[in-house]
């Protein structure tokens, strides 16, 4: 009888007594709707280290819009986007006139950007400014935030809708798409797809932090790979599971006084290790089915 | 002249280098339209190379020229190991990008399309599978499913690199039959092929290549043990020398054995196909 009273003050009473509460309850969300699908379409174009290498490259951007204007989100996330697509372009290039490979352009690049982004962070701010710029806090998100993670997300599931066709297509056969070329070049799909990851990366860096953003990007998308044979299925559940690990992560940082985005993450973390036991592609039910397959 | 009329697509001097090393060179001749041609040669003999500048997708030499029918549309089939198959896909979603050139990125996708997506999936013994993951398909599966896509695509002119070589002989036969069918439908048809007696078979015309053309025109005249000798001492020239120098030196080392082992090919008589065309109604 009293258990549920228990549960309404546990699991609503934080969202409905606090504004913060709230609007890092929509950011997230908003989050795990436009990133997580992305981050399917990266691990589907093996390039799953590609959103972390980025990332980080985002990093200086940020630190040069700090520098500029303090804390200032539109000068922190205008600086990151130009950064980000500047090492995305620059690695681009890397592996169009040189014998390196993309990850391996990119990797050099990004330790680079990394290394000069805590240079500058450091020199011009304080120790806590970094720390809230490295992991972000969803619980300090406000209402320019909210607004730039909303505007990001509607903007990027409209274009990933728009590149859908295409985008599929180049990367499960992307020597069928050189052959047969129609309407706009190739190079517009990845490209435009990279774009979208920059973006997802710098909305989520007030929420999570420019290193833990990533995470709400692949550790769904790699689980819900587990869970099905069809693309809208796994998009689907990428998000799903990366809407539930955003609303566990922010119960537990409230109830348990822990820092948000990593507890997002940690969330996330035990969903994959959940899938990893029990989805179709997993452990447990390949284990059980061996003896069927030898018979 | 009349066979540049009737020319599907014709090569001027073809070159094609992978970082300065030359992979074919000085090909010249042309794929009449309604052929049907097997390209023939040892391994590293520039075949593939040879499809793929056919198809535009490596950048050929500045003194090269590709040259295609105007307004005549190519269906391209790579070799299998350049696809993804463990991209969640599928079946009838790999059939239906055949469609890519009629609907584009954003085009809609009509009864009419969706029909002839059923009746290629037909066509190739593959109705029932339509759902199935393209992962779980065995490599004849997976090849029939790509012929349905080529069927989807009805281009005039197709390539097909290395169409039968992980498939076992009933899918084989079945494919042959295709490829037939679009012979006689008046399409181009290139194929690079490894098994002769196939070739000698069902192939009419013939190129066989060693990084040049040794020969090219009606199979029976290609296929002797004098130009495929010639072949096999050409590749294995070839692999004694670890960094191949630029082909003037080459081709000096090799007095022209037959008169085609460069220049433009003989220009053979093109009546192999007729016959067949009189044959069936």
């Amino acid at each position: 009888m009293n258990a549920l009273p228990v549960l309404w003050d546990t699991l609503f009473a934080p969202f409905i007594e606090f504004a913060f509460m709230r609007r890092a309850l929509v950011a997230t969300l908003a989050l795990a709707l436009s990133a997580a699908p992305l981050g399917v379409f990266l691990t589907l174009r093996r390039m799953s280290l590609l959103g972390d290498a980025l990332s980080h490259a985002v990093l200086p951007g940020v630190a040069i819009g700090f520098m500029v204007s303090g804390l200032s989100l539109t000068a922190m996330a205008l600086g990151g986007v130009l950064a980000g697509l500047l090492v995305a372009a620059v690695a681009g290039a890397v592996t169009r006139f040189t014998t390196l490979k993309e990850d391996a352009s990119l990797a050099a690049i990004y330790l680079v950007a990394l290394a000069l982004g805590v240079t500058l962070i450091a020199r011009h701010g304080t120790q806590l400014d970094l720390l809230h710029i490295l992991f972000g806090s969803a619980l300090g998100v406000d209402q320019p935030g909210l607004y730039l993670v909303a505007g990001v997300a509607s903007a990027s599931v409209l274009a990933l809708a728009l590149m859908y066709r295409g985008l599929v297509l180049e990367t499960f056969d992307p020597v069928f798409l050189g052959a047969h070329r129609r309407g706009v070049p190739a190079w517009v799909w990845q490209q435009g797809f990279l774009m979208l990851v920059v973006l997802n990366l710098v909305a989520g860096f007030q929420t999570l932090g420019t290193l833990m953003a990533v995470g709400l990007m692949m550790l769904p998308a790699v689980s819900a790979r587990l869970w099905h044979d069809t693309l809208p299925a796994q998009l689907l559940n990428a998000s799903a599971q990366a809407a539930i690990a955003g609303v566990a992560g922010l119960q537990l940082s409230y109830h348990c006084d822990m820092p948000s985005g990593p507890t997002i993450i940690g969330c996330a973390g035990a969903l994959y290790a959940t899938s990893l036991l029990l989805a179709p592609g997993g452990w447990l039910p390949r284990h059980w089915a061996r003896p069927h397959r030898v018979a | 002249m009349n066979t540049a009329t009737t020319a599907a697509i014709t090569l001027h001097n073809l070159t094609v280098s992978y970082r300065q090393h030359p992979a074919l060179h000085h090909v010249s001749g042309h794929f009449a339209q309604g052929s049907l041609t097997a390209v023939i040669g040892p391994n590293g003999a520039g075949k593939s190379t040879l499809l793929k500048s056919l198809a535009g997708l490596v950048p050929v030499d500045p003194h090269s020229r590709v040259e295609r029918a105007p307004g005549l549309r190519l269906a391209y089939l790579p070799q299998q190991s350049e696809l993804d198959r463990s991209f969640p896909l599928d079946v009838r979603d790999c059939v239906l990008m055949g469609l890519w050139e009629h609907t584009g990125a954003w085009g809609r996708c009509t009864p009419t399309m969706q029909a002839r997506v059923d009746a290629a999936l037909h066509a190739v013994g593959l109705q029932g599978f339509e759902h199935r993951p393209v992962g779980m398909l065995s490599s004849g599966q997976l090849q029939r499913t790509l012929f349905a896509r080529l069927l989807v695509q009805d281009a005039k002119l197709i390539l097909l690199d290395e169409p039968f070589s992980a498939v076992d002989s009933a899918t084989t036969a079945g494919l042959l039959a295709l490829v037939q069918q679009w012979q006689r439908q008046g399409r181009t048809v290139v194929a690079v092929l490894h098994d002769n007696a196939q070739v000698q078979a069902h192939f009419p015309q013939t190129l066989l290549l060693a990084r040049e053309c040794i020969a090219w025109g009606a199979t029976a005249d290609v296929l002797t043990d004098t130009h495929l000798s010639h072949a096999r001492a050409m590749a294995e020239a070839w692999e004694d020398l670890e960094h191949p120098p630029a082909c003037p030196l080459r081709v000096a080392a090799f007095p022209l054995a037959g008169g085609n082992a460069s220049g433009p090919a003989k220009p053979v008589p093109r009546c192999s196909a007729a016959p067949q065309e009189v044959a069936l109604p």
